[in-house]
């Protein structure tokens, strides 16, 4: 493992993460727009949504039961473990490559990532 | 409005700001949380959250781009968000705290600024051959492509710029933006990184940053995947056609437009901020 590798590993698992992400989206927005088109779409005052949308648990539960919204929501999931995944990658990579020094910061980075994220759990 | 028009609406508009976003380097979120308040009136807490996944949408699209080029430098990027997912969690909190009013004058203050750098152009400070101490023992100097040879850089007041960067996560955490023009600062003329690895790490750093927050909004309700649906994918879409016919465009004539918006953006959403319309 070298350098210009683990930047060329980390480039394509961003680009496939985006892919992978819009598609999802799409495809809820799709099933969305086809069974809520003629809904009255409002969003003057803010109201949080439920638990479909809230949680990682929630929006998986209502993925399963085929829930537009909560497909929307899971690309967007995605989305945002996309970056996240980045920096697993770049920890295992400089761990590979002996370097303490980074490996060690990208623990550090991956660990604030967590925290927030259970956090919000 | 029905549903399948706020889609549609909310879809080209973000398609425009991703579009005007990638050719003037500013990014889509900048325009999308004025144009979906004020346009709209979707409530703040909403835009923000649509534009924080779409902020991570871009840069993570473009990202793949630049790190294969060699430009930005996986490493300075690793250590500077530290500083920015700090201070993204900070932001993020504060965003619960503060009233709409508020972030809608912080949000229009930061405005000025982007119409401010708009006008002027973003413009690199001049490399330095050597790394100071703390740089040196961090490696962060290295190399990067210039007319096919490799140049090396070096770098130096890491904690200037690391001070710097946790103020951009936490514009980043309490906004839904990318902040990435404080990123570029805090890099390019604090820190002196050559002005190409400055903006292509900056917006590797994005949606790290980004994800940071993310979490938060999302147990709070402001990502809501009926907004951000139509704003995800339409910014994705204009920034990778901006970044197509960047080379064609005629960006000092779009920056000058781009800022006139921005600068009217700004003073209707401090305006509203102040009246309490928004």
């Amino acid at each position: 493992m070298d350098d210009r590798r683990l930047e060329s590993i980390i480039g394509q698992l961003l680009q496939a993460g985006v892919l992978l992400a819009a598609a999802t989206v799409l495809a809820g927005g799709v099933l969305y727009l086809a069974g809520h088109h003629a809904d009255p779409a409002s969003y003057r005052t803010f109201v949080a949504g439920g638990s479909n949308v809230r949680s990682l648990s929630g929006v998986v539960q209502a993925v399963v039961h085929g829930d537009s919204v909560a497909i929307m929501q899971m690309g967007l999931l995605l989305l945002i473990l996309t970056p996240i995944a980045r920096v697993v990658v770049a920890a295992v990579g400089f761990l590979l490559e002996r370097d303490r020094l980074y490996a060690a910061v990208s623990m550090i980075v991956l660990a604030i990532l967590v925290f927030s994220m259970v956090h919000a759990g | 409005m029905t549903a399948l028009e706020f889609t549609l609406v909310v879809f080209a508009l973000s398609a425009l700001a991703g579009f005007l976003g990638a050719l003037t380097g500013l990014g889509g979120g900048v325009v999308v949380v004025p144009a979906l308040t004020l346009a709209l009136g979707v409530d703040m807490k909403y835009a923000i959250g649509a534009s924080l996944v779409s902020v991570i949408a871009t840069s993570s699209g473009a990202a793949a781009a630049y790190v294969r080029e060699g430009f930005s430098n996986i490493r300075i990027g690793m250590f500077l968000e530290i500083a920015t997912t700090l201070g993204a969690i900070g932001g993020a909190l504060l965003a619960g705290r503060v009233s709409t009013h508020a972030l809608a004058v912080v949000f229009g203050l930061v405005l000025v600024q982007a119409a401010y750098q708009s006008f002027k152009g973003l413009a690199g400070h001049g490399e330095i051959a050597e790394s100071d101490k703390l740089a040196t023992q961090l490696r962060l100097g290295s190399d990067y492509p210039v007319d096919g040879q490799r140049r090396k850089y070096g770098v130096r007041n890491v904690p200037g710029g690391f001070a710097a960067m946790f103020g951009a996560g936490a514009l980043s955490g309490l906004l839904g933006i990318g902040s990435g023009a404080v990123k570029v600062i805090a890099m390019d003329s604090i820190m002196r990184i050559p002005f190409k690895v400055s903006t292509t790490t900056s917006n590797f750093m994005i949606g790290v940053t980004a994800a940071a927050s993310a979490g938060l909004y999302l147990e709070r309700g402001y990502i809501d995947p009926r907004v951000a649906m139509p704003v995800m994918l339409g910014v994705l879409l204009g920034a990778l056609l901006g970044a197509r016919v960047l080379v064609r465009a005629p960006v000092r004539a779009l920056r000058i437009v781009f800022g006139v918006v921005i600068f009217a953006l700004a003073v209707e959403m401090i305006v509203n901020g102040l009246t309490g319309r928004v």
